[in-house]
């Protein structure tokens, strides 16, 4: 038994099977992201004053990102383009880089989490606030250890970065200033985590399932472009709509980013 | 399935018991194990029911038979002994579990799956006249989604806590704090929940495509089956509808797991102790996000069925369906109306009355086209020569039922009456109505109509009238009360059954307290024994089905109900690849008593007069 229009297209619709299946399903993505989108956005507006971050993120990191994001799209279409011109080894070139930006820009954003994790507020019982990137080389333990802090008064000044001119230093915190949380559970200190404000909660949500996304789409592509390639040499036609289909899905993955980068990075 | 070397016959033989029964591929098995999964999980949902009825007849007192049963199942915290000593009284929490997954197993597990997943799967390809779905692999992915999905709310009864105990919506932010076991049943809930909406969207891509790409050959739209056109539109609205509970549910995992405040808000007070988390979250988001699903969702228990009673009555009544084009195009306004209308069941969030008044237009507006639809199937009946068949003494159970449960639902629509009726049994018996009374004879009606085109054997006739007659007495002897509780007040989640806001008559010294009257109390009782009965006249039915395999009547032929779409014109059972030869498509779907015609129905691939001419090739038997 086979199934119609399985590789070539339906006369009526235009589309074969799979290519209709893949617009319906980038269709439901939409409503997945949307639904987030607008959850920033509900959670933006309604945010107390002085409770929302502003330019905390690395914009040149976020930039350089979006440029891999947007070399892989491209790349992606030369490789399909390739096949169609029947040039396989064009297409494998342009496919690797493909690969090679995928990597890239897990690589960045790992950097990125990483720094968040490290990234600490610690509130003293004199009612002033630590805030800046933890030693982790400190072993010892009655002390709190940050490689580069500021002293801020008041949780309000954090919304903003410090000044270009401003003088990061070592702090070294002992336990006994730090204040004590109020349910008892150890003292008040926290890294910029999902669990630190609302900013970072949907920063880490929607840019963890984008990336979830990014290792789906580069796992499909180098499956496609590794392991299942013997089908360029059996079913051509077939070969070409996988990589079509993989690549619609991808642009669509480069192009959430497009969304995120200027809703997260830079407004 | 990119093999096309061997015959259909000779491909079927080759797979072995487990490619052919347990991870097949084939729309049709794939079809019967939704069907056969989502009946267990319904009977199961409706033992839970069987608990609460109890707890709220009979509040305080042990359930009788397994009482010892449940406390090995659920432990000591949940189950405990009454005055007497006996062993099972049923815990608040514990009752809170039931009842938010009697809800969650009956929308999710038992009656989507039923009408989406079983009948969408065994009955679409074959009436749209494909071989298959368009993506095979990705249905059977669909199915196993749907099993791991159910079998995770499962489990989550036995993990410490106990299953999800914030209602079917899961409000946040009780939904958060209501347990703190980490992780808890909510935990599982909402895992589960993310993959029974994966199998669900892997689904609705599948129907959408196979229906747009694989109609027959001169099966244009307007050609189609209501049914199909009714999987059409559930499909959309599942497709569009679920991701955004998905994200919900991501964001309410955050909440639970790594201590986000996306539905917390600043300064929430736990058991009178400030929560330690971030705040600034905001609990109508999680609202919005939920019904943005849920009413849709609504509409993907009743669409399916709607498709499956417009099959039944055409067929039995030997005339075509009466305005088969605006019951088309009624199913497609309702599929975009249903996307405007989910804040009408937040009137009581505060949201503001300019929201609430723009929610109570559309849903004021979408009633509409459900009217249509109902009376076109109304008119469809008049001056017809009804054949009282079981699948019709379901269907024609339907129409009333659905028309109550539609009825009673305007006045929870507007504003103003909802406010007084919101969280009451009102609410419970008005969508009941919609879904047990109405889906679930529709379901039945289903399974009774396509039985023949399964096993080859008609279902029997005599049982099935009984199963009927007392489960739509019994249906109503469950629901018709509780308009009365909710409109004297009884709100839905009580766990007492009312008893803490019964009226207290004057005494010495003190004055009357008003409060629900006796009677309305009462009702709780005669509420559970109909329940009880219902549930013992499903006996006959679950005996039917398998004794009727072997057993039943033969069929006689491939076309037992003298039907005339096309899933009646393949050999019983359809075999691998569903038809003998590619199927032409020549008329519309309901060719029923036309004039002229020597039988009084004409299949969709039987070509006209003019056109046996030219293909000489009488279908003529």
């Amino acid at each position: 038994m086979e199934i119609p229009y399985a590789v070539r297209a339906r006369p009526d619709t235009g589309l074969y099977n799979a290519k209709i299946g893949i617009w319906l399903f980038l269709a439901s993505e939409v409503m997945l992201f949307g639904a987030l989108f607008s959850s920033y956005i509900l959670l933006r507006v309604n945010a107390d004053p002085g409770t929302w971050p502003l330019h905390l993120l690395n914009v040149r990191l976020g930039a350089l990102n979006t440029l891999v994001l947007i070399l892989s799209s491209v790349m992606v279409v030369f490789g399909w383009a390739s096949l169609k011109m029947n040039d396989f080894r064009a297409y494998k070139r342009y496919q690797g880089i493909t690969l090679l930006c995928a990597l890239a820009f897990l690589g960045v954003k790992s950097f990125e989490y990483r720094d968040k994790f490290n990234h600490y507020e610690v509130q003293l019982k004199n009612g002033a606030i630590c805030d800046g990137h933890v030693d982790r080389a400190n072993k010892d333990t009655n002390v709190f250890a940050f490689e580069a802090a500021r002293m801020v008064t008041n949780h309000a000044e954090l919304m903003l970065p410090p000044a270009a001119d401003a003088k990061l230093e070592e702090v070294k915190i002992p336990m006994s200033e730090i204040k004590d949380r109020a349910d008892g559970k150890g003292k008040e200190i926290e890294n910029y985590g999902p669990w630190h404000s609302s900013y970072l909660a949907i920063y880490f949500v929607l840019t963890g399932l984008h990336a979830l996304h990014v290792i789906g789409g580069a796992i499909v592509i180098f499956a496609i472009w590794g392991p299942l390639s013997g089908l360029w040499k059996t079913d051509p036609e077939r070969y070409i709509n996988r990589v079509e289909v993989s690549g619609l899905f991808w642009h669509f993955v480069d192009l959430i980013w497009i969304f995120l980068f200027p809703v997260l990075y830079l407004l | 399935m990119q093999d096309t070397s061997h015959a259909p016959e000779a491909h079927h033989e080759t797979l072995g018991f487990w490619r052919k029964h347990i991870f097949s591929t084939d729309h049709k098995v794939i079809g019967l194990q939704y069907g056969i999964t989502a009946l267990l999980f319904m009977l199961f949902g409706f033992c839970l029911m069987l608990l609460m009825r109890w707890q709220l007849g009979h509040s305080g007192q042990a359930v009788p038979v397994i009482g010892h049963l449940l406390l090995k199942l659920h432990g000591p915290d949940m189950i405990s002994a009454d005055k007497s000593g006996t062993i099972g009284v049923i815990s608040s929490d514990l009752y809170n579990s039931y009842g938010a997954m009697h809800g969650t197993i009956m929308v999710f597990l038992a009656i989507v799956p039923l009408a989406f997943g079983a009948f969408g799967n065994f009955v679409t390809p074959l009436q749209i006249g494909a071989p298959d779905m368009a993506f095979p692999r990705l249905n059977m992915a669909s199915y196993q989604f749907y099993v791991v999905g159910g079998l995770i709310m499962l489990a989550s009864f036995f993990i410490p806590g106990g299953a999800a105990k914030s209602g079917w919506t899961s409000y946040s932010p009780l939904a958060t704090v209501s347990d703190l076991h980490r992780p808890n049943g909510q935990t599982f809930w909402l895992i589960g929940m993310v993959c029974l909406i994966n199998s669900s969207l892997l689904g609705a891509v599948n129907f959408i495509s196979t229906i747009v790409q694989l109609r027959a050959k001169g099966l244009t739209w307007m050609r189609l089956p209501f049914f199909v056109w009714a999987q059409f539109v559930t499909a959309f609205l599942l497709l569009l509808a679920f991701p955004p509970l998905e994200a919900a549910g991501v964001l309410q995992l955050a909440d639970n797991l790594l201590g986000t405040s996306f539905f917390l808000p600043t300064g929430l007070v736990v058991s009178g102790a400030a929560l330690h988390v971030s705040g600034g979250g905001s609990p109508l988001l999680w609202q919005h996000l939920f019904w943005f699903l849920a009413h849709p969702e609504v509409y993907v228990l009743v669409l399916p069925a709607m498709g499956i009673v417009t099959e039944i009555i055409a067929n039995n009544t030997r005339k075509p369906i009466w305005g088969y084009r605006s019951m088309v195009y009624s199913a497609l306004v309702i599929g975009f109306l249903s996307f405007i209308v989910w804040a009408h069941h937040m009137y009581l969030t505060g949201m503001g009355t300019k929201i609430a008044t723009f929610f109570q237009t559309t849903t004021m507006m979408i009633s509409i086209p459900s009217v249509i639809i109902l009376t076109s199937l109304l008119i469809s009946l008049w001056g017809a020569s009804i054949r009282f068949t079981v699948p019709m003494l379901f269907a024609l159970g339907f129409l009333p039922m659905f028309g109550i449960g539609g009825l009673t639902g305007l006045p929870l629509g507007f504003n103003v009456s909802d406010i007084y009726l919101h969280d009451t049994y009102y609410v419970i018996a008005h969508f009941h109505y919609i879904v047990a009374p109405g889906t679930i004879f529709a379901l039945f009606a289903g399974i009774y109509y396509w039985y023949p085109k399964i096993t080859g054997r008609f279902m029997n006739e005599f049982w099935g009238k009984v199963h009927f007659g007392l489960s739509f007495l019994f249906m109503n002897a469950i629901f018709l009360p509780m308009f009365k509780q909710g409109m004297d007040g009884m709100s839905r989640r009580m766990y007492d059954g009312g008893l803490t806001y019964a009226a207290v008559p004057a005494a010495a010294g003190s004055p009357a307290i008003p409060g629900l009257s006796s009677f309305v109390l009462f009702l709780n009782k005669p509420i559970l024994w109909a329940a009880v009965c219902l549930g013992l006249a499903q006996i006959p039915f679950i005996i039917n089905l398998f004794w009727s395999i072997r057993h039943g009547r033969k069929a006689g032929s491939d076309n037992p109900w003298d039907a005339t779409t096309l899933e009646w014109q393949t050999p019983t059972p359809p075999p691998h690849g569903n038809f003998a030869k590619p199927m032409e498509v020549f008329r519309g779907p309901y060719e029923y008593s036309v004039p002229g015609q020597a039988r009084d129905f004409t299949p969709q691939n039987e070509p006209d007069a003019a056109q046996t001419l030219t293909h000489g090739n009488p279908l003529r038997s």
